[in-house]
């Protein structure tokens, strides 16, 4: 009884002390004050309270884990138990692959371990090796100005051949100038960085070859690739690009394609690569590096074959070492891009120059070329007649162009792996190369390659090959292919 | 390292000061004009944006006849360089007829194979006959003759290694086997005054690269330590390989690498070396086998062996020289060795008959004799340099001598000067140097007789003293230092 009227009378009596309490702290003298006509009241003492309380929370430093750099010993441990992986990977038995080693000028006919074969290997296409025209030049130019050049370009390195090579080739061309380059893989590589940096727009090929792929991955521009040779993929690629990026003022637009491609034999339709260049307004970079000196009336590459006006590419690249039967590149283009290159690319400012040699041998090549056309004709005659050969073969089938001096012959079937496809083919070309006294030759794959086309056997045409050379190229392989792909 | 006095620096920041001014005040008109003028770029963007090539434009031009001087003859001691006109203010610049014979310093020809020689030209000739110019393919393709072969086990023997691997270009070389050695998640460790070739054979490689300061050993223990502790950047895993870039004759300063010291350091922390000999083989060592045999170091214990053979056998071409496997290897991968023609066989046979020559294997004692002559020469031309009072930068054996110029205006002003007195001279400026620090390079070669250089230092000593390059105090004497002339608008 008592309990259960003490617990109220106890609450009220401390809720009556409480009001008590808290009516004397407004009660207090200048609680009621007036300042400044503001009343104060005693509320204003909690919020000061309130207020000192947050600044002192406030200024309270947050909890952070203090920062220990690694002792010496510390990093003498780390560096002791690292272990590093060894600098190649173990050899495997693929590696250890002999190639044939040849014993004279790798013309038409040439010797491999004593004995006489028909050389489908060599990108020789007019039969230029071992012209005597060419030989004189070559012999001339050495006795007069030794092997090398024994500097760059821009020290001392530039003879008068050099000078007389690029404007022999501009003028073969009908471009305005041209720059030499000492050798073919590094042009591609060196004039894409020079022409695009870090935020300008490459569409290319998925089938172009390590110097292009090598020059774009230095340029740091993005880069979209459209399906090999495809044109609708290509419009549809440049519609896609163009919508995204409206910004065309400040932004460099190029379309990278090869003439005749080296993976797959292809020829690139130049026409209609014009006409949505000249839709979406980008540049075209093209390389001729195997169509230079083989298509068109007079050799002077794709442009011609498909009646295209020279000046509506911007960069026709283009490697010496194929058609032209020497060693080095070049590169052509209007005045601006010429000299753009002089100072810029990197393999041109950078290395020794072309020996002077190659470069009266490229002269005189050019001079042949002009005065020969008819090699041009038998080039042509003789792809088409090995291609043509070539169309009932087992196992394979033709994936380069009937015009194409690249005869490129892939597996109908591929066997899954990138790695035993190669071992059927190259067992396919060392028993063509055994039995029939035929070389030829499969297309490698470097591991830093990008390229995902189908790998295969490559038959470089040349116009010094007979009419019973060719048949037995067609024979041989026919046979050995029925071999091979029946078991 | 390179100290500019004061008063040089700050006249020469002045100098690029008032062609700066003067180049934006150009372009400023130039934008004016234009305007009027319609533009031939039809919605294409320009090729050069904006400041891209103001140097070019605005300073380069103004100088180009310094630059690219062609020669119409072979680049031996004494050559023909070919004289040019400009119509319009260096512009472009025509060839004319007249040729002026100079002596030659710029040209790399440090044992004096560059022009015909009696024992490699009949060589070369009769090879070109058997294999001609080309073998226009690649070397795993037909490209492999029996002359690529023996040329690849004379260099290996030569450098000292079991096996190597030649390509056609030394650029080339660097290019394509950083990339295949060392992949994204590997750690390149490279001088900070390294070739072009080695910057962009590391960049296109796709690993993490990291510059150490020029040839200082402790500074690449640190930035080693430092690496191997952190681990890979943002993941912090262990580095999957460490390769160490170093070069045997910097081009640019003429100094020799500290090779004993990077070496032990490389084998304590297991980072692999490799070593750019592009200058120095051929041109220093007792028997010409390069930086290794001058400095005393085991060729087992540098992994990967390169070089050129531009500079010293007169031809063309780079090599890798390293163990057995490591070659199997790269010639499985490496894409100069799958997708580049081969060397051409007249150069191979150059190199073979080169290297014979410097064995002495011909059977006559020229070789030796080239080695010492090259080892007189630069040793007598760096002294009397430097007795006269010039800033000479390198190493004593080294061939290679940049003098220093500093001031923008000085660098035609030699050149030109020289020229006019029939002495043909390097200078380099920006961007091969650092901005201040431009140079004339003198490379000096086994063809110089002393006749030769001691009126190339008469020359030297009379330009240098009209242009006002004698920093340091002759002697026996007294300093008299004078400032260069401002390029006057």
């Amino acid at each position: 009884m008592d309990l259960a009227n003490y617990v109220p009378s106890a609450f009220t009596s401390l809720l009556k002390n409480a009001t008590e309490l808290i009516t004397f702290a407004y009660d207090v003298p200048f609680a009621r004050a007036v300042v400044f006509g503001v009343h104060i009241g005693g509320h204003l003492f909690v919020e000061g309270l309130l207020l000192v309380v947050i600044i002192f929370l406030l200024s309270q430093k947050s909890y952070k884990p203090p920062k220990r750099p690694l002792t010496k010993k510390e990093i003498d441990e780390l560096c002791d138990e690292w272990v590093p992986e060894s600098l190649i990977p173990p050899v495997t038995e693929e590696m250890k692959r002999e190639v044939p080693v040849l014993l004279s000028a790798a013309g038409p006919h040439t010797i491999i371990n004593g004995k006489k074969v028909v050389n489908f290997a060599s990108a020789n296409y007019l039969g230029l090796m071992g012209y005597e025209k060419l030989l004189d030049s070559c012999t001339s130019s050495l006795e007069k100005y030794g092997v090398g050049s024994c500097g760059p370009r821009q020290f001392y390195g530039t003879i008068d051949v050099h000078l007389d090579c690029e404007t022999r080739i501009a003028e073969f061309l009908g471009t305005p100038d041209s720059i030499l380059y000492s050798y073919g893989l590094s042009t591609m590589f060196s004039a894409i960085p020079a022409f695009c940096k870090k935020g300008d727009l490459i569409v290319v090929d998925e089938g172009v070859h390590w110097g292009i792929q090598n020059g774009l991955y230095l340029s740091r521009s993005t880069i979209v690739y459209f399906k090999h040779n495809d044109m609708q993929s290509l419009q549809s690629t440049l519609e896609k690009v163009t919508q995204d990026n409206k910004r065309a003022k400040k932004l460099r637009r190029y379309i990278v394609v090869e003439a005749v491609y080296q993976n797959s034999g292809q020829i690139a339709p130049l026409d209609e690569i014009i006409q949505l260049k000249e839709k979406y307004k980008f540049r075209v970079l093209l390389d001729e590096s195997n169509s230079f000196g083989v298509l068109g009336k007079s050799g002077r590459g794709l442009t011609e074959h498909f009646h295209v006006p020279v000046d509506k590419i911007d960069i026709i690249t283009a490697a010496m070492g194929h058609a032209l039967a020497s060693e080095g590149g070049f590169c052509t283009g209007s005045h601006r891009v010429v000299d753009h290159q002089r100072l810029s690319s990197s393999g041109y400012v950078f290395s020794a120059s072309l020996p002077p040699y190659l470069a009266s041998a490229a002269i005189a090549a050019i001079d042949v070329i002009e005065e020969n056309p008819q090699l041009i004709t038998k080039l042509r005659d003789n792809s088409q007649i090995l291609s043509t050969g070539l169309l009932g073969i087992q196992g394979l089938e033709l994936a380069s162009d009937i015009m194409s001096p690249l005869v490129f012959l892939r597996l109908k079937t591929s066997t899954g792996s990138l790695k035993r496809d190669l071992q059927l083919l190259e067992d396919l070309a060392d028993r063509v190369l055994k039995e029939h006294s035929v070389f030829v030759t499969t297309s490698k794959r470097s591991i830093v390659d990008k390229c995902n086309l189908p790998v295969g056997i490559r038959i470089y045409v040349s116009a010094a090959h007979t009419e019973s050379d060719l048949q037995k190229a067609c024979e041989s392989l026919k046979t050995v292919a029925a071999s091979l792909f029946t078991d | 390292m390179i100290t500019i006095p004061y008063l040089t620096a700050l006249t020469t920041y002045f100098s690029y000061g008032l062609l700066f001014a003067f180049g934006q005040l150009r372009d400023f008109f130039r934008k004016f004009i234009d305007w009027w003028k319609a533009s031939n770029l039809q919605g294409y963007a320009p090729i050069c944006l904006g400041l891209e090539d103001f140097y070019i434009r605005r300073l380069y031009l103004r100088i180009q006849d310094c630059f690219g001087r062609p020669i119409s003859s072979p680049p031996d001691a004494w050559f023909d360089v070919v004289e040019r006109v400009s119509n319009d203010n260096n512009k472009t610049l025509k060839r004319t007829t007249k040729v002026s014979r100079c002596l030659n310093l710029g040209s790399y020809n440090y044992l004096g194979f560059a022009a015909a020689d009696e024992y490699c030209t009949p060589r070369v000739t009769e090879t070109l006959q058997r294999y001609s110019a080309s073998t226009c393919s690649t070397r795993v393709e037909g490209g492999s003759t029996a002359l690529h072969v023996e040329l690849e086990q004379v260099v290996a023997d030569f450098v000292g290694k079991p096996a190597a691997m030649v390509t056609g270009m030394g650029y080339v070389t660097n290019s394509a086997i950083l990339p295949v050695l060392v992949r994204h998640g590997g750690l390149i460790i490279s001088d900070s005054l390294n070739h072009n070739s080695i910057v962009n054979g590391a960049r296109g490689s796709g690993a993490t690269i990291r510059v150490f300061q020029h040839n200082t050993p402790s500074h690449l223990e640190r930035v080693l330590r430092e690496q191997i502790a952190e681990g890979q950047p943002r993941t912090h895993r262990p580095w999957k390989k460490i390769i160490v870039v170093v070069e045997g004759i910097y081009s640019m300063e003429g100094e020799l690498c500290k090779l004993p010291e990077i070496v032990s350091i490389c084998k304590k922390y297991k980072a692999y070396v490799y070593l750019d000999e592009a200058h120095s083989i051929g041109a220093v060592g007792k028997t010409g086998r390069g930086v290794c045999e001058l400095l005393g170091v085991d060729t087992a214990d540098v992994d990967i062996m390169m070089g050129t053979f531009t500079k010293s056998f007169g031809s063309c071409g780079g090599y890798i020289a390293g163990s057995k496997e490591l070659i199997q290897y790269l010639k499985y991968t490496c894409p100069a060795h799958l997708y580049a023609t081969s060397i051409s066989p007249p150069a191979a046979q150059q190199i073979i008959s080169a290297i014979k020559v410097i064995l002495g294997e011909d059977g006559s004692s020229r070789g030796a004799q080239k080695l010492a002559q090259i080892r007189e020469n630069s040793n007598y031309f760096r002294s009397e340099l430097q007795k006269m009072g010039f800033e000479v930068l390198g190493d004593n054996d080294s061939p290679v001598m940049p003098i220093m110029l500093y001031n923008p205006a000085k660098i035609p002003a030699f050149s030109r000067e020289c020229l006019k007195q029939n002495v043909a001279v390097v200078t380099v400026a920006f961007p091969a140097t650092p901005l201040l620090l431009a140079r004339a390079r003198i490379c000096i070669s086994a063809a110089h007789s002393r006749e030769d250089m001691v009126k190339a230092l008469e020359v030297i000593s009379r330009v240098g003293d009209m242009v006002g390059i004698k920093y340091f105090p002759a002697e026996p004497k007294k300093p008299e230092l004078e400032e260069g002339r401002k390029k006057s608008e």
